[in-house]
């Protein structure tokens, strides 16, 4: 549908909006439109009207992962959620509800005020809170934490047919109805639109320490890492760090906790390492993804054991020129193919990883743009997929929100 | 009645070409005993038993009833108190008591593979040799089964650190409400696409039947310490848990008591607490021995500071018994000084207690009913226990209206009717006051993708108009599985 005829189809709302440009485009998609909305109301209204008038919708918060998952097969309206961006911490009870277009690193800041934090690492600069949770991504911090979807109580999202509809609440402790915040966690976007989300917090810890070691391979660091996850030092995070080229993969362990007693936990865990890189910070790159801004990002999920085989899989296929940043204590993380890496070759390295981890899962989380419009098995094999092609049906039965990035063949 | 002709007892010999003779209960006496699960209150005699002992023989047995329009309802142990197994007379009662095996315990990957009749504490045990354990602990561990536990996404005093039980889930093999086996995951985190088992975990046995289940296992930690202290009100002890948390400390648990409910613990197993206490505060602290002993200090010097007129500490298992002795028995010993009680399961936020607990208190004045409140203090898990004489006429009335007005104070200040629970029957009509039409509508859109004809447990959880007007589960005298010692109900 062309801009004026969509502008004509929500200009009862009110809600501002304007023709959409190149550099409003999803993963290449240019929208027809781009609208504005202040409030969840507001975000009703526009979902209504594009329900009566049959219009493809896609969510929006600050655009850092434009180019990530799959291009959506067309979108008439992009409902970008910045305006929604209001904060209310109840510093007491470690929790705080935030519009969907609040950006995390704000957020960040004012939690860290406060003495708390929200558990979840950085990951990409510049993100909303809404994009985070939709896109669903966690890094080091899992490992004692949680995912990002362990620390979602509540969440308020806008259906296909404009419906707006809460599960869960503010507090953490909770079993009345169907969590259904679990389900648009990392749901891309593709079951309705948040427009906020309810957190439960931590309190910072008064202190840390990161212990440092470096080992040829993932294999050589397997045994370490579970000596590591044998001892009672309770690590908040034990990362692999491999970066490009030839060199050794680091190991990183974070001890978080009472500052009388990092010292020791972490002196414990040195030596079970033979390491002597004891510092307190954090190195460059720290909870973030790893590799060139524009490249191929694939996403590994792996039983503990499993990673270092998948890992081996992955270099044999991909080359030195490829890199990875992940959980070894948690078993996931994510994989960097340099840009220029054809379409031929991800799907050589997706098969063979894909081969090496039977119990596990490889997904393409961000293609660089040159394999914009290629064919890629993006997913693999998708365990439960008919249950949850069920449950698009019912949520989008036209297959409107964000058609094709999940599940529409 | 069911008619015998289409009813499910027409599915007999069907049900015995799948599960053999033994494994289907036709027998009344036998169905009687099903017919309630922890609270007696609801009570409905099954049409028909099944036992399977496998995956295959749960699908076949669901197929059948999706091919007839039977409903069925999963049963664990049934120690669930929101009525969540409550049975049907019209239909299939699908109990998991024959699939009790622990499959796997694979330490390396930090994971056990159970069936879904597995006593919650069997998965600790077969995983304690290694130094690992299961953490969530309902305090009914010793008898109620993981599959329950995943229904109901249950929690125990140790999840104010350690989350839910869905927090520990990483792989399900269920049986969907049309017959089939579909696998979520596994020993991998984050399986991919929707997170299906995220919702499954407490949904209550309306998506199906979890036939497999893969959970995290915990290290145990290094050290353990535990500590007791009395506080002359009850509001100086709610000073001092805000204190705690405001401090960046995170306990294991912290529990605390009301001086009624110290009273009756007092008399039933002599705990030994610290006498004339208004309000009696456990703080469990557990990780890193260094962590765990600065952390001590710390909480030792803000009770002090809240008002603790005494303070007890305890280092090794036997000591930590003690003090936990008291707050474990106290629902039972609450059932010996009134002749019944409702046990109320409600959250308000951290920082509403005080003003929860006044209002309560002023509840209780106002309708000459008493009110015993032990609680999950750190997660402002409330458990009042709504006590009265079920002679005296008009008194369980009020006791309900007591009890439902709780609930009421709990939603006014933004926190839930539930907090491990479950909605089951019970609580069902009470679902509008937390959540609105189209919120409860868009959870039956969820269900109805993986339920479209509605059989897998239908009525729980949300409410339907036949429902609503019945009274919440009354406890008479002492539960039964209390008595025997194999649970503390909590
Ligand atoms: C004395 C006592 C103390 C308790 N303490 C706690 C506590 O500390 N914390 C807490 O959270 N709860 C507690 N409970 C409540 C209860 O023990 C839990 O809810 C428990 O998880 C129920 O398990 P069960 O096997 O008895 O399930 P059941 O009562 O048999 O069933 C509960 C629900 O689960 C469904 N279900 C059972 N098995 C399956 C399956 N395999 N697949 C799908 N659905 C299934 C049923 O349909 C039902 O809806 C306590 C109960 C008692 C009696």
């Amino acid at each position: 549908m062309g801009p004026e005829q969509v502008l004509a189809a929500i200009g009862a709302t009110g809600v501002r909006a304007r023709p959409g440009t190149g550099d409003d485009a999803v993963v290449g998609t240019v929208p027809a439109v781009v609208a504005r909305p202040r409030d969840t109301p507001e975000v009703s209204a526009l979902l209504g009207a594009a329900a009566r008038h049959g219009l493809r919708v896609a969510a929006a918060g600050n655009g850092t992962k434009r180019d990530w998952g799959a291009a959506p097969t067309g979108c008439d309206l992009l409902v970008e959620t910045g305006e929604l961006a209001g904060i209310e911490h109840a510093r007491g009870d470690l929790v705080v509800r935030t519009g969907a277009g609040a950006p995390m690193d704000g957020l960040r800041a004012l939690l860290g005020r406060a003495g708390q934090r929200l558990t979840a690492d950085p990951m990409v600069p510049g993100a909303t809170v809404g994009g985070t949770v939709a896109a669903g991504v966690s890094g080091p911090l899992r490992m004692l934490h949680g995912p990002l979807r362990d620390l979602v109580i509540g969440m308020t999202v806008v259906r296909a047919d404009g419906v707006a509809a809460s599960s869960g609440g503010v507090v953490v402790k909770n079993v009345a109805g169907f969590d259904l915040g679990k389900l648009h966690t990392g749901g891309w976007g593709t079951l309705g639109v948040i427009t906020s989300v309810t957190f439960r917090l931590h309190p910072v810890p008064a202190a840390f320490r990161l212990v440092g070691a470096r080992f040829p391979d993932p294999v050589a660091a397997a045994g370490p890492v579970g000596a590591v996850l044998a001892s009672q030092a309770v690590p908040a995070a034990v990362e692999l760090d491999w970066p490009p080229g030839g060199g050794p993969v680091r190991l990183f362990v974070l001890v978080e906790g009472a500052a009388e007693g990092v010292d020791a936990r972490a002196g414990g865990i040195a030596a079970l390492l033979g390491a002597r890189d004891v510092r307190d910070a954090l190195p460059d790159g720290w909870g973030t993804l790893p590799g060139e801004p524009e490249c191929t990002v694939l996403k590994i999920a792996a039983p503990i054991r499993g990673l270092p085989v998948a890992l081996t899989a992955l270099r044999a296929e991909a080359g030195t020129g490829c890199s990875f940043r992940g959980s070894a204590g948690a078993g996931v993380g994510y994989a960097a193919l340099p840009v220029g890496t054809g379409a031929d070759r991800v799907a050589r390295v997706l098969a063979r990883t894909r081969d090496a981890l039977p119990d596990g899962s490889v997904t393409v989380l961000r293609q660089s743009p040159d394999l914009r419009g290629l064919p890629l098995d993006r997913w693999g094999e998708v365990p439960g997929a008919e249950l949850m092609r069920a449950v698009k049906d019912r949520f989008d039965p036209a297959h409107r929100l964000a058609p094709g990035r999940f599940l529409d063949h | 009645m069911p008619d015998a002709m289409t009813g499910p007892a027409a599915l007999a010999p069907r049900l015995r070409a799948v599960c053999g003779a033994d494994g289907v209960v036709t027998d009344p006496a036998r169905r009687r005993t099903y017919e309630s699960d922890g609270i007696t209150y609801h009570s409905a005699v099954p049409g028909i038993v099944v036992l399977p002992e496998t995956t295959g023989q749960v699908a076949a047995v669901v197929r059948l009833c999706a091919e007839h329009g039977v409903p069925f309802v999963p049963r664990g142990s049934g120690t669930g108190l929101s009525g969540g197994a409550l049975p049907r007379p019209d239909g299939v009662l699908v109990v998991t008591s024959r699939m009790r095996r622990v499959i796997e315990v694979d330490i390396p990957n930090e994971r056990a593979v159970v069936q879904p009749g597995v006593f919650n504490l069997d998965v600790t045990r077969a995983a304690a040799p290694h130094g690992y354990h299961y953490a969530p602990d309902p305090s009914s561990r010793q008898v109620c089964s993981v599959g329950g536990n995943i229904a109901e996404n249950s929690g125990g005093a140790h999840c104010l650190k350690y989350g839910f039980t869905v927090n520990h889930v990483t792989g399900l093999e269920i049986v969907t409400p049309r017959g089939d086996v579909v696998r979520l995951g596994g020993k991998a985190p984050d399986a991919p696409g929707y997170d299906l088992i995220g919702v499954f975990v407490g949904s209550e046995g309306t998506l199906g039947i979890a036939t497999e289940i893969t959970v995290r296992l915990t290290r145990a930690p290094q050290r353990t310490s535990t500590l007791l202290a009395a506080f002359p009100t009850m509001d100086a002890g709610g000073r001092a848990v805000s204190a705690i948390i405001a401090a960046g400390v995170l306990p294991a648990a912290v529990e605390m008591m009301d001086a009624l409910a110290v009273e009756a613990a007092e008399a039933a197993v002599r705990c030994g607490y610290p006498e004339g206490a208004g309000a009696v505060l456990i703080v469990e602290l557990d990780g890193a021995a260094e962590d765990v002993a600065a952390q001590f200090e710390a909480v030792t010097a803000l009770c002090r500071a809240a008002g603790a007129f005494a303070v007890r500490a305890a280092d090794d298992p036997a000591e930590r018994a003690r003090i936990w002795k008291g707050r474990r028995s106290a629902f039972a010993a609450v059932g010996r000084i009134s002749p019944a009680y409702i046990v109320q399961d409600g959250v308000v936020p951290r920082t509403a207690l005080g003003g929860v607990l006044a209002r309560i208190s002023e509840l209780s004045a106002r309708s000459g009913i008493r009110v015993a409140n032990v609680f999950h203090a750190g997660d402002g898990n409330l458990h009042p226990l709504v006590l009265f004489d079920d002679a005296e006429p008009g008194a369980a009335e009020r006791a309900a209206e007591v009890s439902g007005a709780i609930l009421d104070l709990c939603v006014e200040h933004g926190g839930s009717i539930t907090g491990e629970h479950g909605v089951g029957v019970d609580k069902a009509c009470h679902m509008p006051r937390m959540f609105s039409d189209d919120d409860l509508a868009t959870m039956d859109l969820f269900r109805r993708a993986f339920d479209p004809d509605g059989i897998a447990n239908p009525e729980k959880v949300l409410p339907t108009p036949r429902l609503c007007g019945e009274r919440p589960g009354v406890v008479r005298g002492e539960h039964p599985l209390v008595a025997s010692g194999q649970a503390e109900l909590f």
